[in-house]
């Protein structure tokens, strides 16, 4: 016993010895596809890695003149700043409020879209439905901004029924109460259709004897949506969920800064918007800088949370 | 198998189809109001409220947003980031990915850690400006091409794609004498063709759609894609392009007119790669999806 496992710590040796050498000669067999690495190495450096670097103005006062080596570090002056301007509760608030609606809103609209089209017999109509609906994902959120302009101005399409029913038009875009709605509705349109794809696939991978079982069993369709439909996308349900967590501080600049004007800026201004106005329009570098970090931290310890959390559950989780 | 349905199970059915019909239908109604919008008389647009085809088709619309130098301009800017764009971002992604695929590869999972780490944390908007600043990329094409030159998303979804490539075809073309340079060009990029279309449709999608990176790294007006005038145009000036320099066979622009025919414009290369898109994206997401 005592010499099989001396033999097999020598046999580990050796094997170890010759993995090493192997490394070696791998390291210059590999050599073109080192080759083939570096433009895409010096990429991340540059434009993923040095930005991540470069976060640390945050705890300088930089000055363009001065550069980012020769900025005066100022530490946390910054951070304090934010967290003690009265801005920072309403940027907060307006973030976190049109996360959730899209958490509550957004996030089960693809799910409940692919239970449907699931549901549905005609794979012809299937398959035009999809056509149409996975379109919106493809167009520009400025080609999205510029259609609710159409539809929803003062005297757009929606505005004119009203009208033509006695209402007073309502300042879609130029209001407070509609503007979260308004969002929220862009966002549904655009994604839910191209949000299906993932839910599909795992539908199309259910083994269809579990229905025939079922239904010899007696369930309805209903009892066959709920013990086999939703349990076979559960896994890819939570999945994105946690992907989703780690965005929660992330509203989509493009769309809320296309759709965000002087009128509804009380309740429009989010962490994204606000770091390109103080940021770009104004210049001041480092604070901006601050916000952005605040958020990507936030946005680091929530996804990791929520991994975490789902692999206390009993989910595969993501990493 | 044949059953008799349930009278329940009938309605949700009809429902169901209405309901999803509905759906699709909210979802192309506004580009065909924008395009008959786009083709109709002034009069016509502020009197109707929702229509599809036009009493009368003027083409004043486009008449007028041909008429200045500014879409045209912009229109080529736009075509040419996204065809050198596409180029540069399937060059960078496919010579990365290759190498990542190979699981013996040293260094492979540092490298791998740092490529996924980027997808749940980034520099943000300020410090990469800055960066794209140092490097003095301001008001230049690099601006625009570079910085999106890969999706780390995408990235990983070709690098899983390679990895199942079976290792046997490349290793018989190593024997055969084949360098990895060689079996890269010769044996797996053939074998790559559709992913090769779908991503480099991904990519030109994101190429023409991005507006972000010209709002933030081109102060030239004269510099700018189709997607930032198009802003300038319907969502922040009345219509009016070139700002206060009207043509002037218009005494009275067809301000709203202009508007639907320039998002028109700004629309139209989609829906008319859609059809290729269409044919590839669902396999391309579904690639990711295989975890490895």
């Amino acid at each position: 016993m005592n010499r099989a496992s001396t033999q097999r710590s020598t046999d580990r040796i050796a094997l170890r010895k010759a993995r090493r050498s192997f490394n070696v000669m791998t390291v210059k067999k590999d050599v073109w596809l080192y080759i083939l690495l570096i433009p895409g190495v010096l990429h991340f450096i540059v434009f993923k890695y040095l930005p991540m670097w470069g976060v640390l103005i945050a705890f300088q006062d930089y000055n363009a003149y001065l550069g980012f080596l020769d900025s005066p570090w100022v530490g946390l002056k910054h951070f304090i700043d934010f967290f003690t301007n009265p801005d920072f509760t309403r940027l907060l608030s307006n973030t976190l409020l049109i996360s959730s609606y899209n958490l509550i809103f957004g996030f089960p609209a693809p799910v409940i879209m692919a239970l449907l089209l699931n549901e549905i017999r005609s794979q012809w109509y299937k398959r035009s439905i999809q056509t149409l609906v996975y379109i919106p994902h493809f167009i520009s959120w400025v080609i999205v901004a510029s259609l609710t302009y159409s539809l929803f101005n003062s005297q757009g399409v929606m505005n004119k029924y009203i009208v033509q029913m006695g209402n007073n038009a309502i300042p879609f875009l130029t209001s407070d109460k509609a503007f979260r709605g308004m969002i929220i509705g862009q966002t549904i349109w655009k994604e839910t259709g191209f949000g299906t794809i993932i839910y599909l696939a795992a539908l199309s991978g259910v083994d269809p004897q579990l229905y025939e079982a079922a239904v010899i069993d007696g369930a309805n369709r209903f009892k066959q949506l709920w013990h086999i439909t939703l349990p076979s996308i559960k896994s890819t349900v939570i999945t994105l969920l946690i992907l989703r967590m780690g965005h929660i501080l992330d509203n989509g600049f493009d769309q809320i800064f296309l759709m965000s004007n002087s009128l509804n800026r009380k309740v429009s201004e989010v962490f994204d918007v606000y770091v390109y106005t103080i940021g770009i329009t104004r210049g001041a570098f480092s604070y901006s800088t601050a916000v952005g970090l605040f958020k990507g931290l936030i946005g680091i310890v929530l996804i990791y949370s929520a991994n975490y959390f789902a692999k206390k559950v009993g989910e595969a989780g993501l990493f | 198998m044949k059953m008799k349905r349930s009278f329940a199970s009938r309605v949700f059915d009809t429902l169901n189809y209405i309901f999803l019909g509905a759906f699709a239908g909210a979802t192309v109604l506004p580009f065909l109001y924008v395009l008959a919008c786009s083709f109709s008389t002034e009069k016509e647009i502020l009197e109707r409220p929702f229509f599809i085809i036009p009493r009368k088709i003027f083409l004043g619309a486009y008449e007028y947003i041909f008429s200045s130098s500014t879409l045209p301009r912009a229109f080529m800017i736009s075509v040419f980031v996204t065809i050198t764009g596409s180029a540069v971002a399937m060059l960078f992604t496919l010579t990365m990915a290759y190498p990542l695929s190979k699981k013996n590869l040293l260094g492979r999972n540092v490298l791998l850690g740092m490529v996924s780490f980027t997808l749940v944390f980034g520099g943000g908007m300020i410090p990469s400006f800055l960066v794209i600043k140092s490097l003095g990329f301001i008001d230049t094409f690099w601006a625009l091409v570079l910085p999106g030159a890969i999706s780390t998303w995408n990235l990983l979804v070709i690098k899983n794609f390679f990895q199942e490539i079976p290792q046997e075809m490349e290793d018989s073309a190593r024997v055969d004498g084949c360098n990895a340079l060689g079996t890269f060009a010769r044996i797996v990029l053939p074998l790559s063709m559709p992913v090769i279309a779908t991503f480099t449709l991904f990519y030109a999608v994101g190429y023409w759609n991005d507006y972000r990176s010209s709002l933030l790294y081109t102060t030239d007006n004269k510099k700018w894609p189709l997607q930032l005038v198009l802003r300038q145009i319907v969502l922040m000036a009345a219509g009016n392009i070139d700002g206060a320099t009207l043509d002037e066979a218009f005494t009275q622009p067809p301000l709203e007119g202009s508007k639907n025919a320039v998002i028109i414009f700004g629309t139209l290369p989609i829906l008319l790669v859609y059809p290729f898109l269409q044919k590839h994206f669902v396999k391309g997401i579904m690639i990711g999806a295989i975890k490895g």
